[in-house]
């Protein structure tokens, strides 16, 4: 403390008498010092002390030893005094619960105080010491301060429920405090129902389904009342809390916009975004033609273009949300360009952050402005931002074909600074270019060439020669500049030995006079003295490939590529999505589902946008509601969990799949191109050439020791034929036609199409993998996210062989109901991700319920009775199933063969009543009362289950059974 | 919510520390220093995630605060946050130094409990704190004191307390203008705009019913619509004689009634006793630009550079620029400078890397020149000079948006004073932003 010796002085000098001297104490003896200060009988000296012991906490002192003492003081008329002990307690309390205990009666007492303040301080202060003891003694203070006539009281007594329940849930639930706290929604006073919804908000986030927050329009009204009345902050809580809310149609919908569009006008910026949140999730409900839908995209863009002055701090939040705003509803504002171009002082965050949205914002009509711009940006100092410029010019070039000519030129006036890193960027950049627009900009490869020698980036280098092995016949030292590279191939990255390996083959098969010596060089390098599986197995498949059929290698490896798409850095979807409904919040600015960087239950609730307007999912959504299927948990579900967050940290390895040691973290357009030698190649193999024995039996000699570790290729034909068969097993299990689920254009070329089957009580998942792209595909693995039923694959995902262009496999791959379990909206959600060499994809789908009957769900007649009458009526669930022209016997057959069972048979006045029973792998068993009327198409089925939001779902899976 | 708030000064010793929330511990006040103030890298990010934990930090001097937590909160509340911080801080103590906030330190704990509960922000008007936190002490107050201090804290008016008295009622009014633009070497406009403040003093009795007027395009013609002609609008700044000003945006202090200027678009409200902002609000269209600046730069040979800037004020002649600053950059191997103009003072900053260029005053449509050669040292460094842009500064007596206030109508209805009696001042200033003209 070497301010504090100075400070030390001044006090020794009698000057000013300030706080800061409380910084000083003497180092010996100082605890003994204050013990003697904090007992003296008078009152500034005590007070005193108390200072200098609350200054040597700050500065992370122990001084817990003197507990008593400071305790003592609390006892006290003066305000200051009493806050400094208090703040004291909250810091120690914990370290000395038995002490703390002495506290307990003057806050008791100060809660009785006639003074409004006194009284919310002592009820404030109490519910931040976290001791039981103290605790018990907090709830009958506490009770009576939440019915305070003092408003002031009430507002603080509000938060301290929260806070409450933060130390012990049960007691709060036990107190009936969350009833109280409910009430005070109706409080007249606004700041008390901000609190109280700040309070609700966050206790309802630790209990996902608790239905806690119960929001119904009239709650909503008087939501929307406190928004007008109070406090910038108050008014960030109500809607923060509103976002929650799902309109029940449009109109509700849109006359909550129009009360809460006001707000876009308020000085806070967080009120701005918090409005502009509900907003962009209630649009959502919106029907696009409609008049209000054009107004309100219009009153979004102004404030959001507002928060770019506020102070750069802000801008920075403002900028990462208004990132995923644009990429949600790019009409907002895109003729805001401008706005985003960068200033000379603006923080290095904030210019990168702008850099994004120029790109994303670029079109045709504003294209010459951004260009202009970016290159005044790459010739700035910061490294990382010049870079990003470069890169963004390349950008441009892809996604606004006109302007790709001006792109290049101004590339290359760059790559001729010379600057090194301006250079290397260009260079990838430009790569990219050739391959969206292939024969156009060739000219430039001399200019490139120049520059070889200034590469020293994995990334460059390996652009640099994949161009030259691209472009081998217009360059004629293509042969010497590749080899140039290839006295150091060791000492290369695997990024570009893999480019290397493949660029000598490319220019070997166009000019294979001069450079056999090159290829066989380059091929015994990447076989015989690299320890890296990926390059071996590249360069067999070269070797055999050219010393079998070169006419065949040639359409492979110089096979055309696919264009590349515009847009290669755009939030996944469904985690678009879920981050809308989180603007202005950290997940906004990390662009990170809150799971991935909140610990343990709260805030990882899984938020979906409202469907669309006009959606069949709205259309199709049950009018027999009432039981609500989202809201009351089953019992077996534990509540929390995360959910994409998972999928985001998973690690992709499978149980026991093999997952390639090299993992090349490459962009998707370099990616790709390490893919293009090995264009369908294995594709025409499998597709049953007749030559593939014979092209097996002429490789290498090398080779079958290479290919050990890989299960021969016949094999892996074998299972597949199996598997193919195995998709239509007659097992009574109706299983719905395969249906897309990731398609092609999601995943780079990975198409995913499946179905769900039960099968002699394995529950099988059936995928169609095809692929789509030009590249080979291998390395397949698969992870599920926790989901309500813990469906988890009981294997590796079989694909043996790897996946040629245009080839499909089929695979089935068995699941167990082992897995970690948490509640998805809708219950039948499935997450999945797939990994294969290229990157890992995301999707979900929904499984049939009837998926999870197992076999054994046959109940007693006995119990059946009994637990039918112990369920009670609130969980019961009427559907109707229509145009099943079955009888009764017949439609119990159909229903059986899906493990739902008929116990028994009750005919009434010409009407069959069925009663069956099911039995779901986690043992919720589920009740069923079918009316069938000779001659009436139409099914009564009533559900009876003790967790009554499966019944939507059973109730699907009768509709599916009996109708196919 | 919020979990805990630091305040540390330029070395990282923590000044002030308080815990809001159990999940924070003491190590994430050590975090924060470790990771953020001793980094050796600038700072990459206002808010930084080191251990699960987010710290979100901003910087006033050489003070550093930090809010910390461990959930998924509002970050623009955060900043919002700690920005109102600083002003209460300010509004009690003056300027945030170190020396402040050691002398402070007891009431700057009252404050952070007072204004933060749980994490949660509470009221933060300095005109509400102050009737309450005083470090006096507040034992002497009548139980009728109490509940009013207590119904303002919470109030639906909290920014303002009931029976203020004046013998002389009287407000000023303020249009502050920051005008940014910048341009291309060839004189085009690249951006420009206008950000604009209403600052607000009010000396008002009782709790005065207020509705502000301005030449607001929208208002304007719906009023034309309406047939009822307007008497004002004779612009008699530089600049076009234009009657009414497009408004982009803009955003109001809490005491304006938003849904009523969402639907009428009139400005009413009670406004907080002395000082504050009533309004901000941006325009980009048919901006006053007050000064034009042509570059040329030349470069002769390797070692030597021309710079020649002209300057040129474009508005009414009787209007007086005040503070005119012109900042040149220079190569960071400039050896030396020598500088000729014909108005003001030059001076070569080396230390800054620049020319500054001062003139006191300028009037309207006038034009001054400055010519400077810049000798450079041979460097063999392959990388160009960036050529930062040229900036300016200056003040001028009026508003570069065209922004006009019509009236300031002041009701109370209980006191017996009216519209007429209170006097009022309006006062209209331009400064510039960021006015950078490229070269």
């Amino acid at each position: 403390m070497e301010w504090a010796s100075q400070l030390c002085e001044n006090r020794g000098l009698g000057s000013k008498m300030t706080d800061s001297k409380y910084f000083t104490t003497t180092k010996k003896g100082e605890i003994f010092e204050l013990k003697a200060e904090l007992n003296s009988d008078k009152k500034e000296k005590k007070k005193e002390a108390v200072k200098k012991v609350i200054a040597s906490m700050t500065v992370g002192k122990d001084v817990s030893a003197l507990f008593p003492d400071v305790v003592n003081c609390m006892q006290t008329d003066n305000l200051e005094l009493k806050k400094l002990v208090y703040l004291y307690l909250m810091n120690y309390a914990k370290s000395q619960p038995d002490m703390a205990i002495m506290a307990v009666n003057t806050f008791v007492k100060d809660c009785e105080d006639p003074n409004p303040l006194i009284r919310a301080l002592a009820v404030r202060t109490m519910g931040c010491i976290r001791v039981d003891k103290i605790t018990e003694y907090l709830c009958e203070p506490l009770r009576k301060c939440l019915k305070d006539e003092d408003p002031y009281v009430r507002k603080t007594a509000a938060v301290c429920v929260a806070k409450l329940h933060d130390i012990n849930a049960q007691l709060v639930e036990d107190q009936g405090f969350l009833d109280t706290l409910k009430d005070l929604i109706s409080d007249s006073n606004p700041m008390v129902v901000a609190n109280a919804v700040a309070a609700l908000s966050e206790i309802a986030e630790s209990h996902p389904n608790s239905n806690l927050l119960d929001l119904n329009p009239q709650t909503i009204n008087k939501l929307l009342t406190a928004l007008n009345e109070c406090t910038e902050w108050g008014q960030i809580f109500i809607l923060d809390c509103l976002a929650n809310y799902t309109p029940r149609d449009d109109r509700e919908s849109q006359s909550i916009c129009e009360r809460v569009t006001p707000r876009l006008s308020h000085a806070n910026s967080a009120v701005v975004l918090s409005a502009v949140k509900v907003l962009m999730k209630f649009m959502e409900m919106l029907p696009k033609d409609l008049d209000y839908y054009g107004t309100l995209l219009k009153k979004l863009a102004p404030p959001l273009v507002t928060l770019l002055s506020a102070e750069p701090e802000l801008q920075y939040v403002a900028l990462r949300n208004i990132n995923l705003i644009v990429q949600k509803r790019p009409e907002i504002l895109k003729h805001e360009m401008k706005v985003f171009f960068v200033k000379y002082n603006d923080p290095i965050y904030v210019k990168l952050e702008k850099l994004d949205i120029m790109i994303r914002l670029a079109s045709q009509a504003n294209i010459a402005q951004v260009l202009a711009e970016l290159k005044e940006y790459a010739t700035e100092v910061d490294v990382d931002f010049v870079r990003k410029a470069v890169r963004a010019i390349g950008r441009c070039a892809i996604k606004v074909e006109q302007s790709a000519e001006r792109c290049v030129s101004t590339l290359l006036d760059l790559i001729q600074t010379k600057v090194n890193y301006v250079v290397q960027e260009a260079i990838v950049v430009i790569k990219d270019i050739f391959r969206k627009y292939p024969n156009k900009y060739e000219s430039v490869i001399a200019t490139l060439c120049e520059n070889l020698d200034s590469l020293d980036e994995p990334e460059a280098r390996a652009a640099m020669i994949w161009i030259v092995g691209e472009y081998a016949e217009r360059i004629d030292n293509a042969d010497e500049l590749l080899e140039s590279f290839l006295e150091g191939f060791h000492d290369e990255s695997t990024q570009v030995q893999l480019q290397l390996l493949t660029a000598i083959v490319k220019l070997f098969l166009k000019k294979p006079t001069e450079t056999q010596e090159l290829v066989q060089q380059v091929l015994s390098l990447a076989t015989q003295d690299s320890d890296n599986p990926d390059l071996r197995d590249r360069g067999y498949i070269y070797w055999r490939l050219l010393s079998t059929d070169p006419v065949a290698a040639k359409e492979v490896v110089l096979a055309e590529k696919p264009l590349i798409s515009e847009e290669t850095d755009l939030i996944e979807p469904t985690l678009l999505e879920e981050l809308i409904c989180h603007i202005g919040t950290l997940a906004s600015v990390y662009h990170k589902p809150p799971s991935a960087f909140v610990e343990g239950s709260r805030g990882v609730q899984h938020r979906r946008l409202p469907p669309r307007a006009g959606s069949v999912e709205s259309a199709e959504s049950p009018d027999v509601g009432q039981s609500g299927p989202s809201e009351a948990p089953p019992a077996v579900i534990p509540s929390q969990g995360d959910l994409l967050g998972d999928l985001l940290n998973l690690d992709l390895a499978p149980p026991t799949a093999t997952v390639p040691s090299v993992q090349p973290s490459m962009q998707m357009g370099a990616m790709d191109l390490l893919g293009g030698g090995l264009d369908s190649l294995l594709g025409g193999d499998i597709g049953g050439s007749p030559s593939m024995g014979a092209g097996l039996g002429a490789a290498p000699t090398a080779m079958p020791a290479a290919l050990g570790g890989a299960p021969p290729v016949g094999g892996g034909l074998g299972d597949l034929f199996d598997l193919g068969g195995g998709v239509g097993m007659p097992t009574g299990f109706y299983v719905v036609p395969k249906t897309l689920w990731l398609p092609a254009m999601k995943a780079k070329g990975l198409e995913i199409s499946g179905t769900f089957a039960r099968r002699g009580g394995i529950i099988q998942m059936d995928m169609s993998l095809t692929n789509k792209a030009m590249s080979v595909m291998t390395d397949f693995a698969i992870q599920f996210n926790r989901n309500s039923f813990g469906l988890a694959p009981a294997g590796p995902l079989q694909v043996l062989t790897p996946l040629s262009p245009n080839q499909t496999i089929d695979v089935s791959l068995p699941l167990s109901t082992s897995g970690p379990v948490m509640k998805m909206e809708p219950l039948n959600n499935l997450q999945v991700a797939v990994k294969n060499n290229i990157d890992v994809f995301y999707f979900s789908c929904q499984f049939p319920l009837s998926l999870l009957f197992v076999e054994d769900g046959k109940m007693e007649r006995q119990v059946f009775l009994a637990t039918w009458k112990d369920i009670p009526n609130d969980n019961e669930a009427q559907f109707q199933i229509k145009d099943i022209h079955l009888n009764s016997d017949a439609a119990s057959n159909k229903l059986q063969g899906s493990n739902i069972f008929t116990i028994a048979k009750r005919t009434v006045e010409g009407q069959d009543m069925l009663y069956q029973s099911i039995k779901l792998t986690n043992s919720i068993w589920v009740l069923a009362e079918m009316r069938v009327q000779t001659g009436n198409p139409n099914y009564t089925l009533s559900i009876k289950c003790r967790a009554p939001e499966v019944c939507q779902f059973v109730y699907q899976c009768y509709e599916m059974v009996l109708k196919n | 919510m919020i979990g805990g708030l630091f305040i540390y000064n330029h070395k990282g010793e923590v000044l002030i520390s308080r815990v809001y929330r159990d999940d924070i511990g003491r190590n994430a006040v050590d975090a924060f220093r470790v990771n953020v103030i001793h980094a050796r890298q600038q700072v990459r990010s206002p808010v930084t995630n080191i251990a699960r934990t987010s710290f979100f930090h901003v910087k006033r001097s050489n003070i550093w605060l930090a809010a910390v937590t461990k959930q998924n909160v509002n970050a623009a509340m955060v900043f919002e946050f700690l920005y109102k911080m600083c002003d209460v801080m300010t509004a009690y103590f003056g300027k945030i130094s170190e020396e402040n906030i050691k002398n402070n330190f007891v009431l700057i704990y009252e404050l952070l409990d007072e204004i933060l509960d749980f994490g949660y922000p509470q009221n933060s008007e300095t005109g509400a704190l102050k009737t309450f936190i005083t470090q006096q002490g507040i034992k002497s107050q009548t139980k009728e004191e109490q509940s009013q201090i207590t119904s303002q804290v919470t109030g639906q008016i909290g920014w303002r307390r009931e029976g203020i008295k004046y013998r002389r009622n009287e407000l000023f009014l303020d249009v502050l203008e920051s005008v940014n633009l910048l341009m291309s070497p060839q004189g085009q406009v690249l951006s420009a705009h206008v950000s604009g403040r209403v600052v607000m003093k009010s000396y008002l009795s009782g709790m005065p019913e207020c509705k502000f007027g301005m030449n607001d395009k929208i208002v304007i013609d719906k009023q034309g619509k309406g047939g009822t002609t307007d008497d004002t609008g004779k612009s008699e700044l530089g600049g076009s004689g234009k009657q009414s000003i497009a408004i982009d945006d803009c955003t109001f202090h809490q005491c304006v009634r938003l849904s009523k200027f969402d639907s009428e678009r009139s400005i009413s409200f009670i406004p907080p006793d002395g000082e504050y902002e009533l309004m901000r609000y941006r325009t980009t269209k048919d901006i006053i630009l007050p000064f034009r600046v042509i570059p040329l730069v030349r470069e002769v040979g390797r070692t030597k550079l021309e710079v020649k800037v002209v300057i040129k004020s474009n508005f009414k002649p009787s209007l007086l620029a005040q503070k005119i600053e012109v900042r040149i950059p220079t190569p960071l191997n400039t050896s030396g400078v020598q500088v000729i103009c014909m108005k003001g003072k030059a001076k070569y900053k080396a230390s800054e890397n620049a020319i500054v260029w001062k003139i006191k005053r300028m009037a309207g449509m006038k034009e001054s020149q400055i010519s400077a050669e810049i000798e450079l040292l041979p460097t063999n460094d392959k990388k160009k000079w960036a050529r930062p842009p040229i900036s300016m500064n200056f003040e001028v007596p009026f508003a570069p948006s065209g922004l006009k206030v019509r009236y300031l109508k002041v009701f109370e209805p209980k006191l017996n004073y009216s519209d007429h009696d209170v006097i009022k001042w309006v006062r209209y200033i331009g400064r510039s932003g960021i006015y950078e003209t490229r070269c």
